[in-house]
Parts: structure tokens; C-alpha cells; sequence
């Protein structure tokens, strides 16, 4: 279990992390998700002993670790590109940490075997990191990081310099992977999607705080701010009402009132129908809706119609500058990529 | 730019021109010459007494100021890399003092340090001769040579960044541990290459030298003072260009060991 109690860090006049607490529970595998600049890989760096808090304290299953150096902290930490050891063969590689701690050459040997293994490198064991992909040599770092038993496991936007096939392909794996091991994970990424699908808990940041903690469902159906709720997904804006354009119910008569509105496009995505629509205020709206619903509404361009939220999601109301902090917009991947 | 075949083979030719009658033909000289009368008469010149204690004595200071030069160098270039420290501006420009700095101005400025009358100069009064033996020749080589294996391996430091020394660390390697299996094979082109610098500039000084050394023959004369001394002292042009064609030949073999060593860095 990690423990991060009020920690602050200031690099010159820039506030990264201020007055954080968090708490990673024992087994979970958890994503400290945000936009670039939000803190959150400067946690992680601090939790790992890569950098110092300014205040607050760090404990790692109960212990006070905020001084101890990240040699003796038992964790494992894997960096988005990948920090390969060029010189070394992946076997090398995976072995080092237990080739420092001067373990017997049979236990690291069959350790590293293990481990090569597990993340599905076994073939590779005699090749340099050079010669292998991306993925590859990210699941490399994280045989290494793992082969030292850690007590937790920090990964700074592991994915993050892959292209989206193989990111895909790593989160579904590094998922079972954790399964299996199920050692304490926590996991830095500005990709709400890759947050949802492998994390079991999400830590919500933003501007060196933590807006909130909670399932991917939870905060996906419940954002404590319209910054959660726009940078856990699409919100669309009804009145004073944030929305998530699947909940939004289209009708073609105003019995039950609502707010007119016309219809400006049918865009088809498949199964999927999004509903471009104007408000009489001149607001826009996007609506998602079923292709099965579209075609019973019979939905066309120019037609006036009258929306409605549905009560299944309680979103928090559009505050006074909700417009702004709503949409986050798609980040660029990798923040330290330079 | 676009040049037509013409144009691009006359530069060609204008820039091998130009090595070839500033570099090549001057040197080519001195080995012919050397070798005019026949190898025994350049092995006669090169096995005198005073030729060997030379050669010796080259040697002996590249052996003491390259290993003190790769240290420090390795040590400053990792400070200037990875340190935040104030004055970092300064050590940077003191660094490359040396490349601006004649080696003539560096000789007179050791007698004044550690000459008689100089700050440190009552070491002689104890025993210790610096300034005309060789503690002061070593000393002028280290200065002149000092900025090489630093210029070398800092730009290497940065390009390899300090992910993987993290990355260590948090898998359990102390600093020592992290220097000797992490920075060191990562930087080990970049320390040959100034390495190799370093020897064959350390080979060639002379300015310095000169005036810090007393030159006496067979015993504070290297080979480039004695190349020196039989030419305008001696009048022994002859002995002149083969110890010149010695030293000629240490720099060869630097060189020839830079490219191949350049070489396998671009292959790896």
C-alpha cells in the first residue's frame, strides 16, 4: 500500500504538487490520470525517490520512506522510454537488479528465465535492446522492474511513446499481467481511455491537486467537477445542465417539454448516430444516439426538436465557467517526449 | 543547392588540393628525407641515447597525465552534465582555458607558481624540483590537454540523459555500482575518443615544454624538444626528421586507432 500524505513540491516558482494526499490500496492497480503539467508524474517520481518532496510524507506499506533513497525503497519503476540499459542484452537487462543485490548466479539465472517468460521474451534473451520494438522493449523494462520482487510498481506513462496498436495490445496485457502478480500498481497516464480500461481505481488530477479518487464508473457517472466530468468523457451542455451525449433523449413533439432545438447534421458512425443540434439560444449540442433510435425518430436536417437529460447520470451543474474547463481537449502524447 | 558535375568536381578538387599541399606534402617530406639514406641510417638516429631517454620520457609523461586527465575529466564532464550547481557558467569557460590560452604563456606561468621566488616555489627548498624536471613537464601536459576528455564526454552525458542511472538506482545499484555498469560502458566511445585526443596532443607539446622543462638532453628532453635541438642547436637536420618521423609515427597509430574506434561506435 502506498500513503502520499499532503505532499507539496515547488521546482522554482511552479507549484507541481500542492499539498497532495492519496492512497494506493494494497494489490490495486490504480492511474493517476491528468493533462501534461497536472502533477501527476512528479508524484510518482516523488513516491519512487527519484525527486523530494518540498513537504508532506511518503509511506510504502506503512513506512515512512520520504527520505530513503529509491535503491532502498523496494519499489520498481518503469519510465516512458523505457530507460533501457543500451549496452546490456535483455537478459542482462532483466537480471541487473538482482545482479547489484549479488544474488547466486543458479537463482538470478533462473529468475531472469522466469521473468523473460512471463512478459514473452524468452526468444529474445541474447538480442540488445536496439534490436527490439518498442513494446518489446517495454515489457523488457517491466520484467526488470519486477525482478527485484518490489513491493510497488510505479509506471510513468508506460505507453505513452507507442503507437496505438501495440498501446491497445500492452494495456490488455500489462491488465492479466497484474492479475498474475498482483503486486501494488500505480500507473501515470493523460489517456482517460487507457485509465478506464486497465485501472481499478483513478486518481483525477489537475493544476498540482487531485480533484478526485474513485472506479472508473464511479467517477465516469459521478465527476465530483465539470473538470472530471469533461476529461473522463464527452460532456454536452443542456441549460445549465452538464450532459453525456448518450443521455441525452431526443423527442419530436414538446409534450413533455424540454429545450427546442433544430437539428443541424445526422453524422452515422456505425452502430453509433452523433446528432449535431442548436438550441434556440444558438448553444450546440452533440447528441449520441442509436442507429435504431434515429431511425424510429426519423431525424433529419432542419427538424425541430425538444431534448431532455436522462436520470440515470448526475453530472455537476455547468458552473459560471464551465464552457472552459469542460472540453481538455486531446493531448499530445508524451509530455517529456522532447 | 544545386552544382553541376563540373562545378561540384573542381571544389572537390580545390579542397584535396588544399590538404594535399598544406597537410600531406610537408610531412611526406620529412619521411622521405628520413628515409633517403636507408632505414640503417634513421635507426642510428633514432637508438642514441639521447633519443631513447626522449622517447622514455615522452611516454613517461603521457603515462602520468592521461589517466590524471581521463579522472578529472570524467568527473567534471559528469558534474557539468548532471549538476545544478552556481558558477556552473564559470567552469565551463575555465574548462576550455587551455584552447585559448598559448603554451608558451602556460610554461611562464608555471615558473611563476612553482619556480623559485613563485608562490609554491619553496617546494624546492624541500627536495621537490618541479619547475625544469618533471613534475613541472607533467604539469604544463596536464594543463595543455585538459579540456579533451571533458569536451568529449559531456555532449555524450547529455545525449544518453539520466533515465538509465535512474532507472538503476530504483532497481537497488549504489552510485558506484550505477558509475561502473551504467555510465561508464555509455560514455566508454566518447572517453576513448578523448582519450586519443589526449594522447596525441600530449605527444605533440612543445611550447609549454620548452620553457618549463630546461630541455637538457637525456634527461628533461622529450621528443619534440629534441627534434627541436638537433635542428636549430645541433645542426643535425638529419636526426631531426627521424625523431620527427618517431613522433610522426605515435600519431599515426593515434590516429589510425580513432578511426577505427569511430568506426565501431557508428556501428553499434
Amino acid at each position: 500500500m502506498i500513503t502520499v500524505d499532503t505532499v507539496s513540491k515547488r521546482f522554482g516558482e511552479y507549484t507541481a504538487l500542492d499539498a497532495v494526499s492519496l492512497e494506493v490500496p494494497e494489490g490495486s492497480l490504480t492511474a493517476l490520470l491528468g493533462p501534461s503539467g497536472s502533477g501527476k508524474s512528479t508524484l510518482l517520481r516523488i513516491i519512487g525517490g527519484l525527486e523530494l518532496p518540498d513537504a508532506g510524507v511518503i509511506r510504502i506499506d506503512g513506512e515512512d520512506v520520504t527520505k530513503v533513497p529509491p535503491q532502498r525503497r523496494g519499489i520498481g519503476f518503469v519510465f516512458q522510454h523505457y530507460a533501457a540499459f543500451r549496452h546490456m542484452t535483455v537478459r542482462d537487462n532483466v537480471a541487473f537488479g538482482l545482479t547489484v543485490r549479488k544474488q547466486p548466479k543458479a537463482r538470478i539465472e533462473a529468475r531472469t528465465s522466469e521473468l523473460l517468460g512471463i512478459v514473452g521474451l524468452a526468444g529474445y534473451a541474447e538480442r540488445y535492446p536496439n534490436q527490439l520494438s518498442g513494446g518489446q522493449r517495454q515489457r523488457m523494462a517491466l520484467a526488470r522492474a519486477l525482478a527485484v520482487e518490489p513491493r510497488v510498481l510505479l509506471l510513468d506513462e508506460p505507453f505513452g511513446a507507442l503507437d496505438a496498436k501495440v498501446r491497445a495490445e500492452l494495456r490488455e496485457w500489462l491488465r492479466r499481467l497484474h492479475e498474475e502478480v498482483e503486486v501494488t500498481t500505480l500507473l501515470v497516464t493523460h489517456d482517460q481511455e487507457e485509465a478506464m480500461s486497465i485501472a481499478d481505481r483513478i486518481a483525477v488530477m489537475d493544476n498540482a491537486r487531485i480533484e478526485q479518487v474513485g472506479g472508473p464508473r464511479e467517477l465516469y457517472d459521478r465527476p465530483a467537477n465539470p473538470f472530471v466530468a469533461g476529461f473522463l468523457g464527452a460532456v454536452s451542455q443542456l441549460g445549465d445542465r452538464l450532459v453525456r451525449p448518450h443521455d441525452i433523449l431526443i423527442e419530436t413533439d414538446a409534450l413533455d417539454g424540454g429545450l427546442e432545438a433544430q437539428v443541424q447534421r445526422v453524422v452515422h458512425l456505425g452502430f453509433e448516430v452523433r446528432v449535431e443540434l442548436m438550441l434556440t439560444d444558438g448553444a450546440e449540442v452533440s447528441a449520441q444516439l442509436t442507429r435504431q433510435t434515429v431511425d424510429e425518430l426519423e431525424l433529419a436536417h432542419g427538424d425541430i426538436v425538444w431534448l431532455h437529460a436522462a436520470p440515470t447520470t448526475v453530472l455537476p451543474d455547468a458552473g459560471p465557467d464551465a464552457a472552459a474547463t469542460v472540453d481538455p481537449g486531446p493531448e499530445v502524447a508524451g509530455e517529456r517526449a522532447a | 543547392m544545386v552544382l553541376d558535375r563540373k562545378a561540384t568536381l573542381s571544389l572537390r578538387a580545390l579542397a584535396l588540393g588544399y590538404l594535399i599541399i598544406l597537410l600531406l606534402i610537408p610531412l611526406l617530406l620529412i619521411f622521405f628525407r628520413t628515409f633517403e639514406d636507408g632505414v640503417a641510417a634513421f635507426w642510428a638516429q633514432v637508438t642514441t641515447p639521447a633519443s631513447i631517454a626522449a622517447i622514455q620520457l615522452s611516454l613517461t609523461i603521457v603515462a602520468i597525465a592521461v589517466p590524471l586527465n581521463v579522472i578529472f575529466g570524467i568527473v567534471t564532464a559528469l558534474a557539468l552534465a548532471r549538476g545544478r550547481f552556481p558558477g556552473r557558467g564559470i567552469v565551463q569557460a575555465i574548462v576550455d582555458l587551455p584552447f585559448a590560452v598559448s603554451p608558451v604563456i602556460v610554461g611562464v606561468s608555471l615558473i611563476l607558481l612553482w619556480g623559485t621566488g613563485g608562490w609554491l616555489g619553496g617546494l624546492a627548498g624541500l627536495g621537490i624540483q618541479v619547475i625544469f624536471s618533471l613534475p613541472g613537464m607533467v604539469l604544463a601536459t596536464i594543463f595543455v590537454t585538459l579540456p579533451f576528455v571533458v569536451r568529449e564526454v559531456e555532449p555524450v552525458l547529455h545525449e544518453i540523459g539520466d533515465e538509465q542511472e535512474q532507472a538503476a538506482a530504483t532497481l537497488g545499484a549504489s552510485r558506484m555500482q550505477t558509475f561502473w555498469r551504467i555510465t561508464l560502458p555509455a560514455i566508454r566511445w566518447g572517453l576513448v575518443y578523448g582519450v586519443v585526443l589526449t594522447v596525441a596532443r600530449a605527444l605533440g607539446e612543445f611550447g609549454a615544454l620548452i620553457v618549463v622543462s630546461g630541455a637538457v638532453s637525456g634527461e628533461s628532453q622529450t621528443l619534440t624538444l629534441l627534434v627541436h635541438s638537433r635542428y636549430i642547436d645541433d645542426h643535425n637536420v638529419f636526426g631531426a626528421y627521424a625523431a620527427s618521423t618517431v613522433l610522426m609515427a605515435f600519431a599515426i597509430v593515434t590516429l589510425l586507432l580513432m578511426t577505427t574506434l569511430n568506426r565501431r561506435r557508428e556501428l553499434e
